[in-house]
């Protein structure tokens, strides 16, 4: 009804619902930008030398200079970089079909999702852990190993823990990341998957053309903003690679903390220098794909 | 006028992230014998996932667990004994970690409440802007955080100490208690106040009589998943509590590099309990789809 006469003027019951919207947000934006805010304004400063012990309070891109030359750190980044690309990835490909095929369960289907969610809360301190027990070289799979003969001891079972390719570090962030994107995935199956699906059975579509064609971008836009944390995640995590990663080239955020906790104090700003690559590279991967599924959707509805 | 959306209602929050959307999946459209290699599949793929718990549980019940036992040569409680006797560290982790989970779910879920009505009532300028505000505090690597906070602190006499650990723990925390706010708010029937004041209930009648017992619920689960958030924290607590704040995390890590591997499990096993019983009352409450609205648990 009102869509018909255009208002001329803002009402000005318009501002001061605007008003109160704005105060009822304010708690909660502030408590969060003083506390998140102010540790991203203090990282900055201290990395560019102008608070804190080290640099002497004047601005100085020393800490920076001495990540780009330092050959440890440009590995270290890459291999973080290659861990949460190839965690993602793998936990999308793994999780999607997990999706697909309890989708496809009739009976027993309550029953198996919620198996399948049960390490959704599990803490990632107790999934490493449990990782370390299953694949460590004294853990479970080997003795299995050496109780059946197939390997003579500890040291003779491949190392996959401390591994310099933290291979233990990318089954962990799988098994706790799959369940995540397979419940995403299945519920966007269960609240759109069936109707389209049948549309497209009924005009003559073949099961890969279906899949092709309807179920997979169904699920992209939702998958996408579910990988995006899936790596954002991966790529920042400390307690994972600490317990179960390679100690050199350890993966950045250990080497973070290493450098802070170090006792040399010049090292700190160092420290500072790697929290911001790192915020500054999940914040970027973040409007990127912010602007990518944006475009995809304003492109399709065109 | 003929409208007939029966999956989204609000149309605020989307249907597919909807908690509960998942549950709602209907039993009846899908052929009701799924093919074998199915079931297979799905029996394997959940084995798998649940593989690496069994370690933790024969590890748990043996007297020592020496290489290469797969099953305990002498199955024991000696592992639970220590873990749970009321000298050991564990009781100590315990209460700090409650204290600590209890104070960052009431504090979160006070800014929540407003702010969560607005964002899943209301449409106004600014509301994607908020939301990427609040999201990105659970995006950015914990590390950064725990650093940048930490060295304030120290000026201001807050590391070392629980409150400073609250406060770091509600970076994380509170992100999620809002926005799973907003989809409380968003999913409720307001129109039942509006109603009630038609109906000549005072305002503040209505908020707490018709409102209230509306949300409730959902706003416990909300503060719940505060708490859980905060139960799992451990960089945030390790360097900002400076080594002086031990929560179940941080007894479990120096813990498993002690060398027990019985006590470890059992530490373990003592600190994924409880999550696991939240998960079953917060899907109780919220439907399957509730930890994947929010992005799982982190």
């Amino acid at each position: 009804m009102s869509g018909r006469h255009p208002a001329p003027v803002r009402p000005r019951w318009r501002t001061r619902e605007h008003i109160r919207t704005w105060a009822a947000l304010a708690p909660s934006l502030l408590l969060v930008g003083v506390l998140f805010g102010g540790a991203v304004v203090q990282t900055i400063l201290r990395s560019a030398g102008l608070l804190g012990t080290g640099a002497g309070g004047t601005f100085s891109l020393a800490a920076y200079r001495t990540l780009l030359t330092d050959p440890v750190v440009g590995r270290s980044l890459v291999l973080t970089a290659a861990v949460a690309v190839i965690a993602t990835a793998v936990s999308v490909v793994l999780g999607i079909a997990a999706a697909l095929l309890l989708h496809r369960l009739g009976r027993g289907r309550k029953l198996a999702t919620t198996l399948f969610q049960l390490n959704l809360p599990i803490p990632h301190v107790i999934g490493a852990v449990a990782i370390l027990a299953l694949l460590g070289q004294s853990g479970l799979l080997s003795r299995i190993g050496a109780q059946t003969g197939v390997v003579d001891g500890p040291a003779a079972f491949p190392a996959i823990t401390f591994d310099p390719w933290a291979i233990g570090v990318i089954v962990q962030y799988v098994w706790k990341e799959v369940p995540f994107i397979g419940i995403v995935a299945l519920a966007i199956l269960a609240a759109r998957g069936d109707e389209l699906d049948d549309a497209a059975r009924t005009l003559g579509a073949t099961r890969w053309q279906r899949l092709r064609h309807v179920t997979l971008p169904l699920l992209l836009p939702g998958v996408l903003s579910a990988a995006v944390i899936v790596f954002a995640f991966t790529f920042g995590a400390f307690e994972v690679p600490l317990l179960l990663g390679p100690t050199s080239p350890t993966l950045l955020p250990v080497l973070a903390h290493r450098r802070y906790i170090d006792t040399d104090l010049a090292a700190r700003p160092e420290a500072m220098a790697i929290s911001v690559v790192l915020t500054v590279v999940v914040i970027a991967v973040v409007l990127i794909s912010a602007a990518v599924a944006r475009r995809s959707i304003r492109s399709e509805a065109a | 006028m003929t409208h007939i959306e029966v999956g989204d209602d609000t149309g605020r929050w989307p249907a597919a992230t909807r908690p509960g959307a998942a549950a709602a999946a209907t039993e009846a459209d899908r052929p009701s014998r799924p093919r074998a290699w199915v079931v297979l599949t799905v029996t394997l793929l959940l084995a798998l996932l649940l593989l690496p718990l069994v370690p933790l549980v024969l590890a748990s019940l043996a007297d020592a667990y020496f290489y290469p036992q797969v099953l305990p040569e002498r199955w024991s409680s000696r592992a639970w004994q220590v873990v749970l006797d009321p000298g050991s560290g564990t009781w100590a982790a315990l209460r700090d970690t409650v204290t600590i989970g209890v104070s960052v779910a009431v504090l979160s879920l006070v800014v929540a409440v407003p702010a969560g009505r607005v964002l899943g009532t209301r449409r106004f300028r600014g509301r994607r802007a908020v939301e990427l505000l609040l999201l990105l505090p659970v995006l950015v690597p914990a590390v950064a955080v725990a650093i940048g906070l930490h060295v304030v602190f120290l000026r201001l006499g807050l590391a070392g100490g629980i409150p400073g650990v609250v406060l770091v723990h509600l970076v994380p925390a509170t992100p999620y208690v809002v926005l799973l706010s907003a989809g409380v708010f968003a999913n409720a029937e307001l129109a039942l106040e509006e109603q009630a004041r038609a109906l000549g209930a005072s305002a503040w009648q209505a908020q707490r009589h018709v409102t209230l017992r509306l949300v409730a619920p959902g706003l416990a689960v909300a503060a719940l998943f505060g708490f859980l958030v905060s139960w799992g924290q451990y960089v945030l607590t390790l360097v900002v509590g400076g080594g002086r704040v031990v929560t179940l995390p941080i007894l479990l890590f120096s813990t498993a590099s002690g060398g027990d591997a019985s006590i470890t499990a059992a530490t373990a096993l003592f600190h994924a309990l409880p999550a696991l019983v939240l998960l079953v009352v917060v899907s109780r409450v919220l439907g399957t789809g509730a930890f994947a609205s929010v992005g799982g648990m982190r």
